[in-house]
C-alpha cells in the first residue's frame, strides 16, 4: 500500500508517501528512524500485521515546519533528502 | 458467525453486526458525552439488544476509526482506510476508488478487487475538507443540512472560496450574505470548495474505475453532485447507508480473520 501522510493547504502540498510494500521487507534496518532529524518516523504494525514505518500522527499535521530544514531551500535535492537517501528500499517519496 | 464491526468517529458510534455476509442489525449513536469508552459499549449494546443477541454470540468485534483504540472490548482495531475499502468493494465488487467525506476527515483510497486498500491520502490537518465544514457553513445561512445541499442544487454560478481554514471561510461566507449573494449562490459556493479539497486528495491516489463515496457527505445531494463536477467523473455510486460502510468493512475483515 502506498499510504500518503500530510495535507495539502494554501501554501502548498506536503505529503510523504511511503510504499509499505517495499518498507516490510527492509534491508537497512529502519535506517529512516534515525535519519530524519526530527524523529518523524515510527514502526508500526498495519492492518496486515507487517511492521512497516509511518509518520508519527502529530507530525502529519504540522510536515511544512517539521520539514523546513529539508527543503530545496536548504540545498537538499530531493533524492539527497535524509530520509529519502538513508531508505534503501525506496519505500519514502516527498511531494515537494 | 455473527461478528461486529464499531465505527468511532469523531461525531458518532456505529455499529454493524454482520451475520455471515448478511447485516443483521446497523445501528448509530451520536455520543452526547465526552466519554468515548462509554459511548461505545452503550452503542454495541443498543445494537445487540435490537438485534436480540448477547455479546457471548458475538465471535469477534473489530473496530476502526479515530477513536477505535478506545473500544476495549474490541480484539483488534483496523484503520478506516482498510475498512472503507472492504466496505465500499462490499456493497459495490466493482469499487476501485473509494472517497471518504466523514465529519471530521476525508481521504480517497484506492482499493483491488479484493477490497484491499493499494494507496490512501487523507485530510490531516483541518475541517475545511470534510463534513463539519459544510455544517458550520449551513448555520451561518441558518439552513439546515438538507436545505444547504437542496439550495446548491439551485445555483449555476462558480464563486470560489479562497479561504482553507472554516473560521475564515465562515467570514468569506459572511461577506458575500452581506453583499447580498443568493444564499443558493453561497451554498454552492462552499460545497464546491469542500469537493475541490476531497478531489485533490483522491487525485493524489488517482482516479480509477467505479468511484464510490462513503460517508455522512452522502446524504448531501449539492456536495455529490459538486464531487462529481469536481473529479470530472459521469458517476459516483453512492450506498444506501453510506455511514455504516466502514464498520460494515471492519466486521467483515473481524469474519475474514476467523477463518
Amino acid at each position: 500500500m502506498i499510504a500518503n501522510y500530510g495535507y495539502k493547504d494554501g501554501s502548498g502540498e506536503y505529503y510523504i508517501s511511503i510504499d509499505t510494500d517495499k518498507c516490510i521487507a527492509c534491508a537497512v534496518g529502519r535506517a529512516c528512524l534515525d535519519a530524519c532529524p526530527k524523529q518523524m518516523f515510527e514502526v508500526i504494525t498495519d492492518d496486515y500485521d507487517d511492521e512497516v514505518i509511518w509518520v508519527k500522527k502529530p507530525n502529519c499535521r504540522t510536515l511544512a515546519y517539521d520539514c523546513a530544514d529539508c527543503k530545496p531551500a536548504s540545498g537538499y535535492t530531493a533524492a539527497a533528502l535524509p530520509c529519502v537517501a538513508a531508505c534503501t528500499p525506496g519505500a519514502i517519496k516527498h511531494s515537494w | 458467525m455473527i461478528t461486529a464491526g464499531i465505527d468511532m468517529g469523531s461525531r458518532s458510534v456505529k455499529v454493524v453486526l454482520l451475520d455471515g455476509d448478511k447485516v443483521k442489525k446497523a445501528h448509530l449513536m451520536l455520543p452526547g458525552e465526552l466519554d468515548a469508552d462509554q459511548a461505545a459499549e452503550k452503542a454495541y449494546d443498543d445494537a445487540l439488544a435490537a438485534a436480540g443477541l448477547k455479546r457471548s454470540d458475538v465471535k469477534a468485534v473489530f473496530a476502526t476509526g479515530a477513536g477505535r483504540k478506545q473500544v476495549a472490548f474490541a480484539s483488534e482495531g483496523i484503520t478506516e482506510m482498510t475498512a472503507g475499502a472492504k466496505g465500499a468493494n462490499f456493497m459495490f465488487p466493482n469499487c476501485r476508488t473509494v472517497v471518504d467525506v466523514g465529519a471530521e476527515e476525508g481521504r480517497g483510497i484506492k482499493t483491488d478487487a479484493e477490497g484491499r486498500a493499494t494507496d490512501f491520502a487523507g485530510n490531516e490537518k483541518c475541517a475545511a475538507g470534510a463534513g463539519s465544514f459544510a455544517e458550520a457553513m449551513s448555520r451561518a445561512l441558518q439552513l439546515t443540512l438538507k436545505e444547504f445541499g437542496d439550495a446548491s442544487l439551485k445555483s449555476d454560478k462558480t464563486i470560489p472560496m479562497n479561504a482553507q481554514c472554516t473560521v475564515f471561510a465562515e467570514s468569506e461566507v459572511v461577506s458575500l450574505i452581506h453583499s447580498a449573494t443568493p444564499k443558493e449562490d453561497i451554498a454552492k459556493a462552499v460545497l464546491d470548495a469542500v469537493a475541490s479539497r476531497v478531489c485533490a486528495m483522491v487525485r493524489r491516489v488517482g482516479i480509477e474505475g467505479e468511484v464510490v463515496l462513503i460517508g455522512g457527505m452522502v446524504h448531501n445531494d449539492g456536495f455529490v453532485q459538486s464531487l462529481k463536477t469536481a473529479m470530472d467523473v459521469d458517476s459516483i455510486s453512492l450506498p444506501e447507508m453510506p455511514e455504516y460502510i466502514s464498520a460494515l468493512g471492519c466486521a467483515l475483515i473481524a469474519a475474514e480473520r476467523q477463518h
